[in-house]
């Protein structure tokens, strides 16, 4: 019974913040919506006995990503408005036959995926949702967990080149005077 | 009583939204945000199936693509910082350049 309100009041706060952030003219509007979207979601989550997705999701996305979206928004421009001409329907059409297909396909999934088998026991006696994953991603998913790492890695020192430059100056117009003049 | 298809149903309207907003908007900051909720409608779906199947390898994945999803904005939003101290434009018809 609590799940089924949980369910709904979470299915109708997402849909409605999601559709703020594709419909929104701000910029600001549609950040603020995104991130509560993010915390709604991570309400699903708990509700799929799933708490260390639903951690992670709050920590990364409404901490990380989200701040990372409000500093990059100080570049730019916000209070302008983006001239957005749409000018064929064709485009429109597309769409809605392809989300037509997309919802089909995903009722039909079930059906076909019917006798699927678990690999990985998600319960075990004693032992929670966070100690599990533990266990399976430090097993058997070890290798793309220290890919992940290493992507991250590449992630953040590529952020760090691209951003940290001399905001007013061109990223190759002055390298010369930056060679001569380097003392870090 | 919620069922696994209620779970994919809603990432599936999710997905929807998201793919509206990806090809509707010409602010490229709007089509980050878009690529934000597709990856979450999945990762819906991937913790639905996970506990409806009682296999952890969904939200493995799951767990992988928030990695993705945050490497993706770190390099993106960097880049489109650089494309707007080149070009002071954040229009997605601005990256037009080569008139195809």
């Amino acid at each position: 019974m609590f799940e089924l309100i949980a369910f709904y009041t979470f299915s109708i706060l997402t849909i409605g913040m999601f559709c703020i952030v594709v419909f929104s003219k701000n910029a600001l509007y549609a950040m603020s919506a995104l991130a509560g979207g993010m915390i709604f979601i991570s309400g699903f989550f708990f509700l799929l006995e799933a708490e260390f997705l639903g951690v992670v999701q709050i920590i990364v996305y409404s901490g990380a990503v989200m701040a990372l979206y409000a500093f990059g928004m100080m570049f730019f421009d916000t209070t302008r408005d983006v001239k957005e001409n749409i000018n064929n329907k064709k485009i429109l059409y597309t769409l809605s036959i392809l989300s037509a297909i997309l919802i089909v396909v995903i009722l039909c999934a079930p059906i076909f995926s019917a006798n699927i088998e678990a690999i990985y026991p998600a319960k075990l006696e004693g032992v929670g949702n966070v100690q599990m994953i533990g266990l399976v991603l430090f097993t058997k998913y070890l290798i793309p967990f220290e890919l992940a790492a290493v992507m991250l890695l590449v992630a953040m020192i590529s952020g760090i080149v691209l951003v940290s430059k001399r905001m007013d100056a061109n990223l190759t117009e002055d390298e010369q005077e930056h060679i001569e003049g380097e003392t870090i | 009583m919620i069922t696994l298809t209620h779970y994919l149903i809603l990432s599936g309207i999710l997905f929807s939204i998201g793919l509206v907003g990806l090809m509707r908007r010409k602010n490229l900051l709007m089509l980050f945000f878009s690529t934000e909720i597709l990856l979450n409608a999945v990762n819906i779906g991937f913790a639905a199936v996970s506990k409806f199947y009682g296999d952890l390898s969904g939200q493995i994945f799951a767990f992988f693509i928030i990695a993705v999803a945050a490497s993706e904005v770190a390099v993106g939003l960097g880049l489109l910082v650089l494309w707007y101290k080149k070009t002071g434009s954040i229009n997605l018809d601005s990256l037009a350049m080569m008139k195809g």
